[in-house]
């Protein structure tokens, strides 16, 4: 846990270090006078129980005592937490897109990294949108999580202190792929960034085909890639036009993928699903995107190759 | 100790009512056979649910898949959480210890509505099978963890509203249960015995029972929305409609932060019945640690907040719930002082009870520290969501709850059965649950500062180390499982005859035979005394 990579590790470092302190030194304490007690008053030394009932004394000191613990411990927490809400005013802004189960960071003039790259020792404020279900964006090296929920405007702020690459985890689940939710967060030197950030083509300069955008959307290249990897679902790479073995009611059946298949496959996903993947891990999306839409989608399927 | 010849009387277990056999106990309206028949339920989906978690240990030893896909690894935490929490924990010692003891300890011969306790164990039946077939039918089990967080669980493909009126269902049984508690401890107390000289199971019980009466309806509502929501797009949660994803985590956690007052507080007062016994001394501050009973159970219901610290909540609600927890934990140190205190000065006996009852006070103090440093919010971002949590709830439930279970099988036993099991075995398999318990749980605190997310069926290999020892862990609990439940079995069968008071215990269940009579009472006992009056030990 300790080497913690940004402004904020200090202060949360020092709550842990003051909770598991005080922590450690009572269990051990408590558990070793509870020992020492069925030791010494064991009943095969043969001396009679005493039969006291309460002590006024001890009982108020171990209820103040414990009280004061608890609130400078309250204290320590709130004190590393206020640093995280209080975000500086010249903290540059990076929008992090989450969807089942990848993560874009979005610089802005439409510039989309997989890979969130970052200046170092400057204030960088995420501000964290979902496309779908509830994400957690989560780097342990900078102690940052915020949930990411559909339709709050959540966010979070650090500033890295320390160059290198970091781990980036999905930490609220999200589905059949959430542990496979990771990404990188590469801290630069400033130059080093300026060059980055120059070097990320905008989606803006390449216009996307229309379907695409709206397969991304709708979050259908979580599960189907576009580069041939299996996912949870087939890749579209090459997809259109080829032939696929699929499973229809129990039976294996040899298909040609057409209009027709891709069209059935997006708004009854269970009919025909092909064979070595699992049924069940699509929704239909009859209703959700439009007969108009589908085509697109189908339009654009076709030129994946 | 024992007597060696069975005893004469005709016990609740032999006494022949309309039916016979397996019938006289499906239509038993005796508190004492319906707290078995939860014992039997509870401990066949204990053993179901403990198995998923050995298989999910197991598929953790190696990143990647190991015996199973991403599919089966979700839909397995869902069932083991599902299981744990609504079918096992939750009723648990309340169902099956506070039925069979908290009539006898508090005088009466029954408690107040026999038939509806029936009923409760019935809804609870079919709640638990419910909950099974979630896994069978349909498309897939479901896969959304025991929280059902919506949206995912709220578009998650997979068979979600069975398992969502399975909790629902369940909840009924929940309610009915505390409804029943609470009406016999008011009406039915033994004449003479006042509030104050009630034992403190009671105590804990009465404190349970409000929570289940007032709480449980939130979550059933609850469930109710999230099953409008997918079968009639309504949009309570969706922001698409207008909803609010975070509304359902709070209507969630409002009821289900006080369902682990429900878990923990009848284990708190199983142990406030051992220590006394087998320190053959009054317990110390008995006062406090009813009033704190009730104490916990108030304010148990403003922390909900908590569970929520990275969800998006207003700082200030941040502030509030933290403050809110911290006060929380003050009734818990009390009486883990007051209990030891009760010790202190006495006449120890170091039976297997009194053991389950001590390593209780050392995982509850792992527990509940671990759980400051998530009630502290700039501690609580960093581990929230990861193995950090994992292993807390599991030192408070499983290491709580769970090990007072043990304790209480193993400290009224001899009650419920009239036999003993073998105590040098019974001692064995707790040494196994120990160690292997430690084995399994405390390896996750550690990947979970280093970042390991919890539910994730996959991770990176600089976390092995900690996976591979917490899997060897699972082994060993298991193990000390299969010795104990063997040797409980083997008790009921062949055990020695026990003699009505085994322990030297002062509360009236030890008054009356083991096995209790039907009616537990000849003649009901006039209370004159506060409940833990031990007579000064002569020399022994």
């Amino acid at each position: 846990m300790f080497g913690g990579a940004s402004n904020l590790a200090a202060d949360v470092d020092k709550a842990f270090i003051f909770i598991f302190g005080v922590s450690f030194i009572l269990i051990i304490g408590i558990t070793a006078f509870m020992i020492w007690t069925v030791v010494k008053f064991n009943r095969k030394k043969g001396i009679p129980a005493q039969q006291f009932t309460h002590n006024n004394t001890a009982e108020i000191i171990w209820t103040v005592i414990p009280t004061i613990i608890v609130l400078v411990m309250f204290w320590y927490g709130w004190k590393g937490f206020k640093t995280m809400r209080t975000v500086p005013d010249d903290a540059m802004e990076v929008t992090v897109i989450s969807y089942m189960w990848s993560w874009d960071f979005d610089y802005g003039d439409g510039k989309i990294s997989k890979e969130l790259v970052l200046p170092i020792n400057k204030p960088v404020k995420l501000n964290l949108v979902s496309q779908d279900v509830n994400h957690s964006f989560f780097i342990p090296a900078f102690r940052v999580k915020e949930d990411v929920v559909p339709g709050y405007d959540n966010w979070l702020w650090f500033e890295a202190t320390e160059k290198g690459t970091f781990d980036i985890f999905c930490a609220e689940y999200c589905g059949l792929l959430h542990s496979g939710m990771l990404a990188t967060a590469r801290v630069v030197e400033d130059a080093e960034y300026t060059q980055w950030l120059a070097s990320v083509e905008s989606v803006k300069d390449k216009p996307s085909p229309e379907g695409e955008a709206i397969a991304k959307a709708n979050s259908c290249l979580g599960c189907h890639s576009l580069d041939g990897s299996k996912l949870v679902g087939p890749s579209f790479k090459g997809l259109y036009g080829s032939k696929k073995i699929v499973i229809e009611d129990g039976k294996e059946v040899e298909i040609e993928v057409d209009d027709t298949y891709l069209k059935t496959s997006i708004t009854d996903p269970n009919a025909q699903v092909v064979k070595g993947f699992n049924k069940g891990l699509m929704q239909s999306y009859s209703g959700v995107i439009s007969d108009e839409d589908i085509d697109k989608i189908v339009d654009y399927l076709r030129t994946v190759n | 100790m024992t007597q060696s010849e069975k005893y004469t009387h005709v016990s609740y277990r032999e006494h022949q009512g309309k039916y016979k056999g397996i019938m006289a106990w499906l239509t038993t309206t005796d508190h004492k056979r319906i707290g078995l028949m939860y014992l039997f339920g509870i401990a066949v989906f204990f053993c179901v649910a403990a198995v998923l978690g050995l298989l999910m240990r197991i598929e953790k030893i190696a990143p990647g898949e190991t015996i199973m896909d991403a599919a089966t690894y979700n839909g397995i935490f869902t069932l083991h959480g599902v299981i744990m929490i609504f079918i096992v924990v939750i009723p648990g010692i309340a169902a099956v210890f506070g039925n069979f003891c908290l009539p006898i300890m508090i005088g009466a011969k029954d408690v107040m509505f026999p038939k509806l306790n029936l009923l409760s164990w019935y809804i609870y039946v079919i709640g638990a099978i419910l909950g099974v077939l979630s896994q069978f039918m349909g498309d897939g089990p479901p896969d959304t963890g025991w929280t059902f967080y919506v949206p995912y669980s709220a578009e998650a493909n997979s068979n979600v509203v069975i398992a969502l009126t399975a909790a629902f269902v369940l909840g009924f049984s929940s309610i009915l249960t505390g409804l029943n508690f609470i009406v016999t401890i008011h009406r039915m107390r033994a004449p003479g015995m006042t509030f104050f000289k009630m034992p403190l199971f009671p105590w804990s019980l009465y404190a349970t029972a409000w929570i289940q009466v007032l709480a449980t309806p939130i979550v059933g509502i609850t469930l109710l929305m999230v099953i409008a929501e997918r079968t009639l797009h309504i949009g309570f949660f969706d922001p698409a409609l207008g909803g609010d994803p975070l509304l359902y985590q709070h209507l969630f956690w409002i009821y289900s932060h006080p369902a682990v007052y429900v878990m923990i507080l009848p284990a708190m007062g199983v142990v406030s019945e051992i220590f006394p016994t087998f320190s053959q001394k009054p317990v110390f501050g008995y006062t406090a640690i009813a009033i704190s009973s009730l104490a916990i159970a108030v304010v148990g219901y403003f922390v909900w907040g908590h569970h929520m610290y990275t969800s998006g909540i207003s700082y200030y609600s941040r502030w509030f719930f933290s403050f809110l927890t911290f006060i929380v934990a003050v009734p818990s140190a009390i009486k883990v002082f007051n209990w030891i205190s009760t010790m202190y000065g006495g006449s120890i006996e170091l039976r297997t009870p009194l053991l389950y009852a001590i390593s209780f006070i050392f995982l509850f103090l792992i527990g509940g520290f671990t759980g400051l440093t998530l009630g502290a919010l700039a501690t609580n971002v960093h581990v929230h969501d990861t193995t950090f949590v994992v292993a807390h709830f599991h030192y408070i439930i499983f290491g709580g709850m769970g090990f007072a279970f043990f304790a209480a099988m193993h400290y009224w036993f001899p009650k419920m059965y009239g036999r003993m099991y073998n105590e040098k075995v019974a001692n064995l398999a707790w040494g196994f649950l120990f160690v292997g318990f430690n084995v399994l749980y405390f390896p996750l605190f550690i990947i979970g500062l280093q970042g390991m997310p919890r539910r994730y069926f996959d991770y990176l290999p600089k976390f092995q180390t900690g996976h591979v020892i917490s899997t060897i862990g699972a082994f060993i609990l298991i193990t000390g499982l299969i010795i104990m439940i063997a040797n409980l079995i083997r008790g009921v069968r062949k055990g020695a005859y026990a003699s009505a008071n085994p322990w030297k215990g002062v509360t009236l269940e030890w008054q009356i035979e083991s096995p209790p009579t039907l009616l537990n009472f000849d003649k009901v006992p006039e209370i004159k005394h506060p409940p833990y009056l031990f007579k000064k030990e002569t020399e022994a």
